[in-house]
């Protein structure tokens, strides 16, 4: 398992940040992704693998309206 | 030209560090025209905008006037930073009166050049007071140092003929039609109490006048019902040092930094200058908040028909400046041009439809079941240029079309107009009647409070059905998010002043996705500092968008994102070069904190303001139909295992709804007394003496008001 902005979420062998993105249907254009803390810039979704027990942070920027 | 009644003349007051220090009052019952002192003691307590605009009501008005008294007043101020061209989105004018949806304090805000000029010719604010017998233009010439009222019989009645006229009577010339801005609102909003008041700016490079919204609330209902049929400022010559800041060269500093960040980012981020607030429609609809079908669900396939894409690739025009005050670079304010009416007096016409926002697709469009752009803009445009205020026209015909569906009316009751979901003719002719003044039409204008009323009384419709699917609170209609899987937002709605509008709390992703909040203290301390944060942008004349919608690309480094900690930085630096004061965070927020009390006040001055009147709607908290349990059965069924521990399993689908809806107006109590700890009220909602006093607001007559309800 791994955590999802502190939600349990199933974890997958190679699963990386883009593919979590899609499975979550997060199609938010501007958010921030920090893995264990650590930020993911934008072009290395697609290479960053995630690990079983990790901690994933999604943040969705807009608080507009 | 119709006859001037009553004219005067003026020396413009020169303005320092953002302030003219006057404010011009206009009384349409006896013609008296005066001049104000903005004194020390509002700039202190009340910053300016909806500050200065809720103390001049508070002194025009008594706990018995209602919206339609002589004595309501219309108030509008821009606020000290209105009008500076250095920033985006810095020409927002605020407006407040009693309203007549809530008969509480409404404010409501417009871009547009109307707040902007009406400073420059030496006003911080204006009060309208009084009722005229007959429709009145009121015009103040800021380079001639002249107000006229005049009689305004003779002129049309819908927004986008009236503004035009006048623009052009009174600009002069083509190239004066950009100093002048018009305030107006339609032919429906004698008929209807969810009357607006369209802002206008003129767009030299379409050609045509353009307009901006203060929406909420029925301001044009009052403006109507007081027979102004418009005001008009002109003021030619602006320039960037007009507000005569403090600090002029921090200003520039400041806005090269912001305005290179929107150039740079803008179209990684969210695509405001491509089309505006409407490029989240496809995301709220994938996320599960785009209001369906009166807010039943979240979202729908057919919701594609309606993406930004479509509204882009074959209405909007690309490549225009679109901003609605000078400097805005964000330039958000989107126009289908050449836009071919199919219905209505104005059938056959092409116009210019300024939209459409996020509000008005959603609302318009996926609240109402029609997935079909050509009928939003349509309705957009008439519901502009009539006057009504598309949110709560949305709203209020989404539950109509849901009152319908489930037999509660019927075509007996709407004349014959066969008011299901997607029946976008049928909503076009309600709007049609609601500008002739005739039919279901003028029922509908009533909005959703008074019409539960007349449903159940009238037509025996359930009361209890209708009083869990109204989507209002306090009188006023909710603006179009899908909000029941967020509490915080759920309280973002309730707990607000004015009622459901999101312009004082938007927590959804921070609650519901990113769980940012998760504890009732977090959520209490949200709907404490976002409020107050985006109070302050009606204080001071300011546009929300690009606090957030645009973010610096450093953002994620900081420790809290979702404030956008540089921006923030920049108001308050903004607020010191132009004032001369020296603000910091916490007293930008104590600012709005002293306005947001007062305005908490006043409502119970005028009746309200208690924990009873914060109370939602069930439809905004969670499933009220089977239907509706059904569509998110797994999410539903889910919930009541892991967070009340029952087995879904052994339960029938009365009783699952039953305990969904116990547990869940049992977080909204508990949120709402977490929420009134936080803001230093009572657990009845009460703003507490003390508190009062630790932000400098224990003034006699607040203390007054709120030691009855101790």
């Amino acid at each position: 398992m791994i955590s999802v902005n502190t939600r349990e979420q199933p974890w997958r062998d190679g699963l990386n940040v883009q593919a979590l993105l899609d499975e979550m249907g997060y199609v938010f254009r501007h958010i921030i992704v920090r893995v264990n803390g650590e930020y993911v810039p934008e072009e290395a979704y697609a290479r960053r693998l995630i690990a079983d027990g990790d901690d994933v942070q999604v943040l969705h920027l807009i608080a507009g309206g | 030209m119709g006859k001037i009644l009553k004219q005067i003349h003026y020396t413009p007051a020169k303005i320092e560090r953002g302030y003219s220090n006057k404010s011009l009052y206009i009384n349409v019952g006896d013609l008296r025209i005066e001049e104000k002192e903005v004194t020390g003691f509002m700039k202190e307590k009340f910053v300016g905008g909806k500050g200065f605009d809720l103390w001049y009501l508070w002194n025009a008005v008594t706990p018995d006037t209602r919206w339609d008294s002589p004595e309501n007043e219309i108030v509008m101020s821009v606020g000290p930073l209105g009008g500076i061209t250095q920033y985006s989105g810095t020409g927002k004018t605020l407006v407040c009166a009693i309203s007549p949806l809530t008969g509480i304090p409404i404010d409501s805000n417009a871009g547009g050049y109307f707040g902007p000029l009406l400073k420059f010719a030496g006003w911080d604010a204006l009060e309208l007071q009084g009722k005229a017998e007959k429709d009145l233009i009121i015009f103040i010439d800021g380079n001639e140092g002249v107000i006229s009222i005049e009689e305004g019989e003779e002129y049309p009645e819908d927004s986008h003929l009236l503004a035009e006229e006048l623009t052009t009577r009174f600009a002069g010339s083509e190239e004066d039609k950009v100093h002048v801005s018009v305030v107006s609102s339609g032919s429906a909003a004698k008929h209807v109490l969810m009357g607006m008041l369209n802002f206008s700016f003129y767009d030299p490079r379409r050609k045509t006048v353009r307009f901006k919204q203060a929406a909420r609330g029925g301001l044009g209902t009052i403006l109507r019902d007081k027979h102004i049929k418009a005001l008009v400022v002109k003021f030619k010559g602006i320039k960037p040092n007009l507000n005569n800041p403090a600090d002029i060269a921090a200003l520039n500093r400041i806005g090269v930094k912001y305005h290179k960040e929107m150039h740079d980012l803008d179209e990684k981020q969210n695509g405001m200058r491509k089309i505006g607030t409407a490029n989240t429609i496809l995301v709220m609809n994938k996320y599960d908040l785009l209001p369906t079908r009166n807010f039943q669900t979240g979202g729908d396939p057919e919701a594609v028909k309606i993406s930004p894409e479509v509204f882009i690739t074959q209405y909007l025009t690309q490549g225009l400046h679109d901003g609605c005050w000078y400097g805005c670079t964000m330039s958000c304010a989107k126009a289908a041009d050449h836009f071919k009416l199919l219905t209505g007096p104005y059938a056959g016409q092409c116009v210019t439809v300024d939209g459409p926002e996020y509000e008005c697709a959603a609302g318009l469009g996926a609240n109402l079941g029609i997935f079909d752009p050509q009928a939003i803009l349509e309705q957009n445009f008439y519901c502009d240029t009539y006057g009504i205020d598309l949110i709560s026209y949305a709203t209020t015909v989404a539950f109509i079309m849901e009152c319908y569906e489930r037999e509660q009316i019927g075509p007996e009751h709407t004349g014959g107009l066969d008011l299901r979901f997607g029946n976008a003719a049928a909503s076009l002719e309600l709007l049609h009647q609601m500008s002739r003044g005739e039919g279901f039409g003028l029922l509908a204008g009533l909005g959703i409070r008074r019409l539960k009323q007349v449903f159940v009384e009238r037509f025996g419709a359930d009361p209890k059905l209708l009083e869990d699917i109204g989507m209002e609170n306090k009188g006023l209609e909710y603006s179009e998010y899908l909000h029941k899987e967020s509490l915080a937002q759920q309280g973002g709605f309730a707990l607000t002043n004015k009622g459901p509008q999101h312009d004082e709390a938007w927590l959804i992703f921070m609650d519901m996705v990113n769980n940012q909040i998760p504890t009732f203290e977090d959520k209490a301390y949200a709907l404490f500092y976002y409020p107050m944060f985006r109070t302050w942008f009606g204080l001071c004349g300011l546009c929300k968008l690009p606090w957030n919608d645009i973010v610096p690309a450093d953002n994620y480094k900081t420790d809290t994102p979702a404030k956008v900690p540089e921006h923030v930085q920049n108001y308050v630096d903004i607020f010191n070069a132009v004032t001369g004061k020296k603000i910091d965070n916490d007293e930008l927020i104590r600012q709005s904190e002293r306005v947001y009390n007062f305005q908490r006040v006043f409502n119970l001055r005028m009746g309200s303001g208690l924990r009873k009147h914060d109370k939602a709607p069930y439809r905004s908290l969670g499933p009220v139909t089977a239907e509706e349990y059904l569509s998110r059965q797994e999410r539903y069924d889910k919930q009541l295992r892991e967070l009340q521990g029952l087995d879904p399993e052994t339960l029938s689908l009365e009783e699952k709804i039953a305990a969904t809806r116990t547990w869940r107006e049992k977080q909204f109590e508990l949120l709402t007394d977490a929420v009134y700890k936080r803001r230093g009220w009572t657990n009845d909602g009460v703003p507490k003496p003390e508190h009062l006093k630790e932000i400098g607001m224990d003034l006699p007559m607040l203390l007054e008001v709120v030691e009855k309800h101790l």
